[in-house]
C-alpha cells in the first residue's frame, strides 16, 4: 500500500471518528463516496461542527473557498491530506 | 482554540459522553451531563453534553433546587452554535437555562414587532449579541471627534429604547454584550488618534455602552474585554464569518458560553462567595511545621517569594470586594497564628480571614465544617490547593465545591482565578466590600455568646437597632441579591429579578422592607426582606409572599422585630389579619415552624406550601430587645 493510500485511511478513520460523535451515532461507517445527503442530520449546523472539530484535530485551516467545494467524504479526506502535506 | 483553564482536563471525554448517552435512566444521564459540563472541553464534547443534557431534561426533572430561567439571544450574526456553549456553562453553575435565539438579524422586530414571538416564550433574561457590522453608519475618516461623539450617542439612544421596550415588554432583565471588535487598524499606534477609524469608533462605542448600561440598570457582557486578554484573533476568524456569519470563532464559543453563563448565574444569585485557602506552597513556598516561620519563602527578595505574595495580594483584594476567606489546611494550628501574626511579609490579615480549619483532619470534612460555622452553603465555596491529589479528592467527595485546576508555578494562580469567573457580580456596593469584615465581627459575636450565660442579657448588650423603611433606589439591588441567595431563611424561596423587586416596591398595594441591623459591633447591612401583597381571596388580609433573612443574625429576635413592623404596617392599612406562608424547599427546614413560633395559627395547606394566619386583633406586640426605626 503506497504512503498516500495509508494516510488517506488514517484520515478518514478520524474523520469517521468525528462524524459519529457529530451525529451522535456509534456505529456510523462512512466512505469515500459518503455524501451529507446519506447521513441522517448532516445538516449547515452540523456541517459547521464537523468542520470545525476536523479543523481542530488535523490541526489546519479551511480557507474560505474550500469548504463550498466539496462534494463528498472522499474531497473532504483529500483537501485534509493536501493540507497537511504542506 | 481557547481552553477553559481552570477547569479540571478529562482523560476520555469524548468514549465518556458516549457512555453516558448508554445510561439507563434520564435522570442518570442528566446527572452524568452535569458532571461532564464540569471538565475542559472542547467544542464538539460541549455539544454533545448539551446535547445529552437536552434530551435528559425533555424526560427527567431537573435536580432538586436548582433554577430554571430562560434566555431569549438577539443579534445580527449566527447565534445558533453559540446556545449548546452557553446551556453548558450554566449547568456547570448550577442553573438550568432555556435558551432561544431569535431569527438571525431581526433584533429590533423581535423586540419591538407587536406579534414578536418572543413574548409567548417570556424570557427572564434577553441578551443583545451586537456585532460591529450592525451597528454605527460608516463615517469618512476626516470625520471630527463631535461628529463621531453625534453618531455614537445615537446609537447609543437607539439602544437605550431597545432596552426599555425589552424589559417593559416582556419584564426581562437585559444584558448587552460589549461589540467584539473586528475592525483591523488603518493607522496602527496612531490609530486612537483619528476619532472615526473603524476601529476607534468601536473602543468609544463600547466604552459609552458600558456607561449607558450601568445608568440604566442593564447587566454587561464585556465580550471585546474578554477577547483583548487572549488576543482578538483567537476570537474572530474572518474565514468563519465570511462561510457563516460566525462572530465568535469555533475555538472560542465554549469560553464565550461561560461569559454569559457567568452573568445570568451572578443575577440568579449563583456566584461563589467564599474562598477557603491552603496554606503551604499555596499562600506561601515550603512548608511551616516543617521549615519554620523564618524558612517558608514569602515576599521581596526571591522571585518565588515575590509571586506568592502577589497572590496573597490578589486574595487580598478579593477579600477588599467582599469575597469571604477562610483557610483549610493540614498544619499545626499554633504554628499557623504565629506564622500570621509574626511573618513580616504576610500581607494577608489574620482578622481578614473569617474562619479557619487548620488540623489533620481530612479537607472533606473540614469543608464541611467551614460551611457550617460561616453558614454558607458549600456550593458557595472555591477552594484552592496547590496539592492535585487533595484537589482530585475535594472533587469527588464534594462535588458542588468549586475546585479550580492550578498549573504548577503559583504565578499564574491569580490570572486562573480571575478566567474562572467564580465570583462575577452584576453590582459592586459598599456592603458587599463590609460584607468579608462582617463574618469576622460575627465571630467575635459568637466568642461573646459563649461567655454570656444569660442570653436576654447578651442580646440587649449588642445594642441593636432595627432599621426598616420602604426601599430607595439604591438598596433595590442589594435586596434583589439577598432575594436570589438566600436559601435557608427563606420561607417561600420565590426569586425575583430587579425589574420585579422594582414593580412591587411601586405597586401601593404592597408591602415591601428591607431591614438593617446594627449593634455595637457594627453594621450588619441589609439582613431581611419582606413582601406581603393583598390576599387573593380575602378582603383586609395581607399575604406575606416573601420573608427571607440572613442567617447571620439567627438567633438575635429580629423575626419578632420583623413581624413587629410588619403588623404596624398592616394596620396602619387597614388589614385584620396576615397569612404566612411556608413553602419547603430542599435548604429552608430551619423555618418550618417560624410562624408557629411567632405565634401564627396554622390556617390548612395548599399545594407544598403549609399556611399560617395572625389575626391583628389579639396579636400582642413582643418585647424584643431591638430598637426599631421604622416609617
Amino acid at each position: 500500500m503506497s504512503d498516500t493510500a495509508t494516510a488517506h485511511d488514517h484520515i478518514l478513520a478520524e474523520l469517521q471518528a468525528i462524524c459519529r460523535e457529530v451525529f451522535e451515532s456509534p456505529d456510523l461507517t462512512i466512505s469515500e463516496s459518503t455524501t451529507a445527503e446519506d447521513v441522517p442530520h448532516w445538516d449547515s449546523l452540523n456541517h459547521l461542527n464537523v468542520v470545525a472539530a476536523a479543523e481542530q484535530r488535523f490541526a489546519i485551516r479551511f480557507r474560505t473557498s474550500e469548504i463550498e467545494g466539496l462534494k463528498n467524504v472522499g474531497d473532504f479526506v483529500s483537501l485534509v491530506a493536501a493540507k497537511r502535506k504542506r | 482554540m481557547l481552553a477553559l483553564d481552570w477547569l479540571p482536563p478529562h482523560p476520555g471525554l469524548p468514549t465518556a459522553i458516549t457512555a453516558a448517552r448508554a445510561l439507563p435512566t434520564p435522570a442518570e444521564r442528566l446527572a452524568e451531563a452535569i458532571r461532564l459540563a464540569g471538565f475542559q472541553r472542547d467544542g464538539l464534547a460541549t455539544t454533545r453534553i448539551d446535547r445529552l443534557a437536552q434530551e435528559s431534561l425533555a424526560e427527567a426533572a431537573p435536580p432538586e433546587g436548582w433554577q430554571r430561567r430562560r434566555l431569549a439571544l438577539l443579534g445580527s450574526s449566527t447565534l445558533d452554535t453559540l446556545i449548546p456553549a452557553i446551556r453548558v456553562a450554566a449547568l456547570a453553575r448550577r442553573l438550568i437555562l432555556d435558551v432561544n435565539a431569535a431569527p438571525y438579524g431581526q433584533l429590533r422586530q423581535a423586540i419591538l414587532d407587536p406579534d414578536s414571538p418572543l413574548a409567548e416564550t417570556k424570557p427572564d433574561f434577553v441578551l443583545l449579541a451586537l456585532d460591529a457590522n450592525a451597528v454605527l453608519p460608516a463615517l469618512p475618516l476626516t470625520a471630527s471627534r463631535a461628529e463621531v461623539e453625534a453618531v455614537i450617542q445615537a446609537e447609543t439612544d437607539a439602544l437605550v429604547t431597545l432596552w426599555r421596550e425589552a424589559r417593559q415588554r416582556f419584564g426581562a432583565m437585559v444584558i448587552q454584550q460589549t461589540v467584539l471588535n473586528t475592525r483591523l487598524t488603518l493607522f496602527g499606534a496612531a490609530e486612537a488618534s483619528v476619532p472615526a477609524s473603524p476601529a476607534a469608533l468601536i473602543d468609544s462605542f463600547n466604552r459609552r455602552l458600558a456607561e449607558a448600561a450601568t445608568a440604566n440598570n442593564v447587566l454587561l457582557v464585556d465580550l471585546d474585554g474578554a477577547a483583548a486578554q487572549a488576543g482578538r484573533a483567537q476570537w474572530h476568524d474572518p474565514v468563519r464569518w465570511h462561510q457563516a456569519k460566525q462572530v465568535v470563532a469555533p475555538g472560542a464559543t465554549a469560553l464565550y458560553g461561560d461569559l454569559v453563563a457567568r452573568v445570568v448565574a451572578a443575577c440568579c444569585g449563583l456566584s461563589r462567595k467564599c474562598l477557603v485557602l491552603d496554606l503551604d506552597n499555596t499562600l506561601w513556598g515550603g512548608v511551616v511545621g516543617d521549615d519554620g516561620i523564618d524558612g517558608i519563602v514569602l515576599g521581596q527578595g526571591s522571585a518565588a517569594g515575590e509571586a506568592y505574595l502577589a497572590f496573597q495580594r490578589y486574595v487580598g483584594a478579593l477579600a477588599e470586594r467582599g469575597i469571604v476567606l477562610a483557610l483549610c489546611s493540614k498544619n499545626d494550628g499554633d504554628i499557623v497564628e504565629q506564622c500570621f501574626s509574626r511573618h513580616p511579609e504576610m500581607h494577608l490579615k489574620r482578622e481578614r480571614i473569617a474562619a479557619a480549619a487548620v488540623n489533620w483532619t481530612d479537607k472533606a470534612t473540614n469543608l464541611r465544617q467551614l460551611a457550617a460555622t460561616l453558614d454558607l452553603g458549600l456550593e458557595s465555596f472555591v477552594f484552592v490547593d496547590d496539592n492535585p491529589a487533595e484537589r482530585d479528592i475535594v472533587r469527588r467527595e464534594l462535588p458542588m465545591v468549586a475546585v479550580p485546576e492550578l498549573p504548577e508555578d503559583v504565578a499564574l494562580y491569580p490570572a486562573i482565578l480571575a478566567a474562572a469567573g467564580y465570583f462575577e457580580s452584576v453590582a459592586f456596593t459598599a456592603e458587599d466590600s463590609a460584607r468579608s469584615r462582617q463574618y469576622t465581627e460575627n465571630a467575635q459575636r459568637k466568642e461573646l455568646l459563649a461567655a454570656a450565660t444569660d442570653m436576654e442579657g447578651f442580646l440587649r448588650s449588642l445594642d441593636m437597632r432595627l432599621d426598616a423603611k420602604p426601599p430607595a433606589n439604591g438598596d433595590l439591588s442589594r435586596i434583589t441579591q439577598l432575594i436570589n441567595k438566600s436559601n435557608q431563611f427563606n420561607l417561600t424561596t420565590r426569586r425575583y429579578t430587579a425589574e420585579e423587586v422594582a414593580r412591587a416596591v411601586n405597586d401601593p398595594n404592597v408591602v415591601v422592607r428591607g431591614f438593617r441591623l446594627t449593634d455595637k459591633f457594627g453594621d450588619n447591612g441589609l439582613i431581611a426582606v419582606i413582601i406581603a401583597r393583598p390576599h387573593q381571596q380575602e378582603a383586609e388580609v395581607l399575604a406575606v409572599d416573601t420573608w427571607l433573612m440572613s442567617c447571620r443574625v439567627l438567633g438575635r429576635g429580629v423575626e419578632a422585630a420583623c413581624l413587629k413592623v410588619l403588623a404596624q404596617e398592616a394596620a396602619r392599612r387597614g388589614a385584620k389579619a396576615l397569612i404566612g406562608e411556608y413553602r419547603p424547599s430542599p435548604r429552608n427546614g430551619m423555618v418550618r415552624d417560624h410562624y408557629k413560633k411567632l405565634g401564627f395559627a396554622p390556617a390548612g395547606n395548599g399545594g407544598e406550601s403549609s399556611y399560617w394566619r395572625l389575626d391583628l386583633d389579639s396579636f400582642t406586640e413582643p418585647d424584643c430587645p431591638i430598637r426599631i426605626n421604622a416609617t
